[in-house]
């Protein structure tokens, strides 16, 4: 049970993946602008890195370990991401269409979120078992969702404040997502 | 400028200045900010990525024709994963210590969106000779950026670039600009110097040419 | 756009009319801890006091003068940005550390998000917590005051209180009246706690934020070590500082009064974890910039619905 603790506190606020790592940095900076879409985004992502950490442990344990073929690592797991969200996306159209519509936009972004491959290699790396790696994905997503909706207030209430024009777009939220970053390091040693 | 854009200089000068991939297309964050607490560790990701990106973009240019509309993207990320599983090897055979600094980030290049962005946009659409340009100037601009970047962080975080002492005697490291916040406002702070430097240039070309008019 | 507009009762705290009377108070509030520091670690904290304002007050004069803005400097806030920057520093740190602090506070957190009001995270608190994550040597070294005995080493109340065989040696009365390591403005709480009265009575601060943040401090610590723990832990660091003079500012916490309430049990939540869990001894200032971050969400979501609103999105 402790394990989990540790992997919990330690993906959401210790080891986040945005703000402790670098890992996601792409849709963090893009989808942030508005929280309702920070929201959408950050399910998504959540669905498909649960999912995504679920199958590549599969994949490595049963099918690249056996066959001495981890060289191939990087390869076989994108594809696997790649397949994935394409069938999440079919899927959701068939499923749940009012799902789809909510979600439908962020799939496709999904593919180049480093957050997802990067959790795939670090659950391997940290030797996790498959329940494990799963919930490490799951947990991993969760931060990176909290990361991108705290950025959404923030960026949501910059909109109405008289910030210098240099300061719109990129360069503040860069510099927003650093003063967070400074925020979350007082975790720092927590697990 | 549009007939520049399709010879080989104008191309590599496209993506080397004019679309920057750190400063004017926000493309590649995440080795961009990851590893460039180190001038040499800034400029090993860039030339790593280059190589990728240029290899990438002959062999999908070369593909074009051949790979079909509906299964791009996967066949894409196949082009990709291959190139940087080569070079992810290559470096844990020469380089085993750099490897090691840069750690995961090698086997990010895959998702870098810097070369899918640039095998969508130019390499599917252009002849082989166009888009190694393209290439090779997305490429050296991005390791132009990130080696930037780094110099700086490294002159504050460790007083030092390219592991030579710069700063006085007395210096005092500032350690957080090693750490991530330190990442983030740098490249923010110089991104907004960068975009007022464009303004000038630009502002001062309009005068030039209203002054040929 | 009705979204985005934030709904609040009154006071409205953005207004600018009523700036410079706000920021004096907290400024005369802040003056006992102030002196208080200045007696327990001698005339050096009433340098840095000084340096610390005086950059804050021209980096501010400065900046507005080149961006060709109105110089606001009048409403004192740069000021209480000043004070509170040297109030969390050590004695020991160089003269220098000040200045960087205050430019920080002033330039990257509050002038680049457009002046007072509109940043986010309060600057003070901010450029402390840069300083100590870059050179957490010096800032992080507390020395002790001129009355204690030399012997007794620089050990903060909360180093000893962290391990069971220590906690005997903290006094409550030194607590109390400020006399044990620290930085400048933390170790008074008997004048900082005048100084939350004062700002009390004129209603210049809320009860919520800080009587959230410290109770739930003092009840964790209660279940966790039991009730002399509790009141040592309540009185020890930055706590009262924190909770009284720096998660209250205005522009970064919550505008509702539940949003207020979440505002200080988060606070405290944090501050317990860190202080019994974590790399870091004290975690006032991290738990207060982490619940900053989170005020615009807690805002957004505790701002009440006009009678007969319907939800847009069910």
């Amino acid at each position: 049970m402790n394990t989990f603790l540790t992997i919990l506190i330690g993906q959401i606020l210790v080891n986040n993946y945005v703000m402790c790592q670098f890992f996601g940095i792409c849709p963090f900076l893009g989808v942030s602008k508005k929280v309702d879409t920070a929201i959408g985004m950050g399910l998504a992502v959540t669905f498909v890195i649960t999912l995504a950490s679920f199958i590549t442990w599969l994949v490595q344990y049963f099918l690249l370990v056996p066959l001495n073929l981890e060289y191939l690592q990087t390869i076989a797991f994108i594809l696997v991401i790649a397949v994935l969200v394409q069938v999440v996306e079919n899927a959701l159209k068939k499923l749940s269409y009012s799902l789809y519509q909510a979600l439908g936009v962020y799939l496709p972004l999904i593919t180049t979120n480093c957050v997802v491959l990067a959790v795939a290699i670090n659950n391997i790396t940290d030797g996790y078992n498959l329940l494990e790696s799963t919930f490490c994905g799951c947990c991993s997503a969760l931060g990176f969702t909290l990361a991108l909706v705290m950025l959404a207030g923030i960026r949501e209430r910059m909109e109405l404040s008289n910030m210098p024009k240099w300061m719109h777009g990129f360069p503040g939220a860069l510099i927003m997502s650093g003063l967070m970053a400074v925020s979350f390091m007082g975790f720092g040693g927590l697990i | 400028m549009a007939d520049s854009k399709k010879t080989f200089l104008g191309t590599f000068n496209n993506g080397m200045i004019v679309e920057n991939p750190t400063f004017t297309l926000m493309l590649g964050m995440c080795p961009t900010l990851g590893v460039t607490t180190a001038a040499m560790n800034g400029i090993s990701m860039g030339l790593a990525t280059t190589f990728v990106l240029v290899c990438s973009n002959l062999f999908i240019s070369l593909l074009r024709n051949i790979i079909p509309d509906k299964v791009r993207i996967p066949s894409y990320i196949i082009v990709i994963a291959s190139f940087v599983t080569i070079i992810d090897l290559m470096m844990k055979a020469f380089l085993p210590d750099l490897r090691a600094v840069l750690g995961t980030y090698i086997q990010l290049i895959v998702v870098n969106c810097i070369i899918f962005a640039r095998a969508e946009s130019f390499a599917a659409k252009n002849p082989p000779m166009l888009s190694v340009a393209d290439g090779l100037g997305m490429g050296l601009g991005f390791t132009c950026s990130i080696t930037l970047l780094s110099c700086v962080r490294e002159l504050f975080g460790s007083g030092s670039i390219f592991g030579l002492q710069m700063m006085p005697e007395g210096y005092q490291p500032m350690a957080i600009m090693n750490q991530v916040p330190g990442g983030f406002i740098t490249l923010g702070l110089l991104m907004i110097l960068v975009n007022f430097i464009k303004q000038r240039v630009a502002a001062k070309q309009a005068l030039r040419k209203e002054g040929i008019a | 756009m009705q979204k985005n507009l934030i709904i609040t009762t009154s006071p409205h705290l953005r207004d600018r009319a009523t700036t410079a009377s706000i920021m004096r108070d907290v400024c005369i509030a802040l003056a006992p801890a102030g002196i208080a520091g200045i007696v327990f670690f001698g005339a050096r904290a009433a340098v840095l006091i000084a340096l610390s304002v005086i950059t804050c007050v021209l980096a501010e004069f400065l900046y507005q003068k080149l961006t060709g803005q109105k110089v606001t400097v009048g409403d004192w806030s740069a000021v209480v940005t000043g004070l509170l920057l040297a109030y969390n520093m050590p004695t020991t740190v160089p003269w220098w550390m000040a200045v960087v602090g205050g430019v920080i506070a002033i330039l990257l957190v509050k002038q680049l998000f457009g002046g007072i009001g509109s940043n986010f995270m309060n600057p003070a608190l901010t450029a402390r917590a840069v300083l100590f994550v870059s050179w957490g040597g010096v800032m992080g070294a507390y020395p002790i005051t001129r009355f204690m005995e030399d012997t007794a080493s620089g050990a903060t109340p909360l180093a000893l209180l962290a391990a069971k065989e220590t906690v005997g040696d903290v006094q409550l009365w030194d607590l109390f009246i400020g006399n044990c390591a620290g930085v400048i403005g933390e170790t008074c709480k008997a004048a900082l706690l005048l100084g939350g009265i004062y700002l009390l009575v004129r209603k210049v601060i809320d009860w919520r934020i800080p009587c959230g943040m410290i109770g739930i401090v003092f009840i964790c610590y209660l279940i966790y070590g039991g009730f002399n723990l509790a009141l040592k832990e309540i009185l020890s660091g930055a706590l009262m500082l924190g909770a009284i003079f720096m998660a209250t500012d205005y522009a970064t916490s919550p505008q509702t009064n539940l949003g207020r309430i979440i505002m200080g049990v988060g606070c405290g939540l944090i501050v317990f974890v860190i202080r019994a869990f974590a790399n870091y001894p004290e975690g006032t200032s991290f738990a207060i910039l982490f619940m900053n971050v989170m005020t615009p969400l807690i805002d957004r979501y505790t701002v009440p619905k006009y009678f007969g609103e319907v939800k847009k999105n069910g």
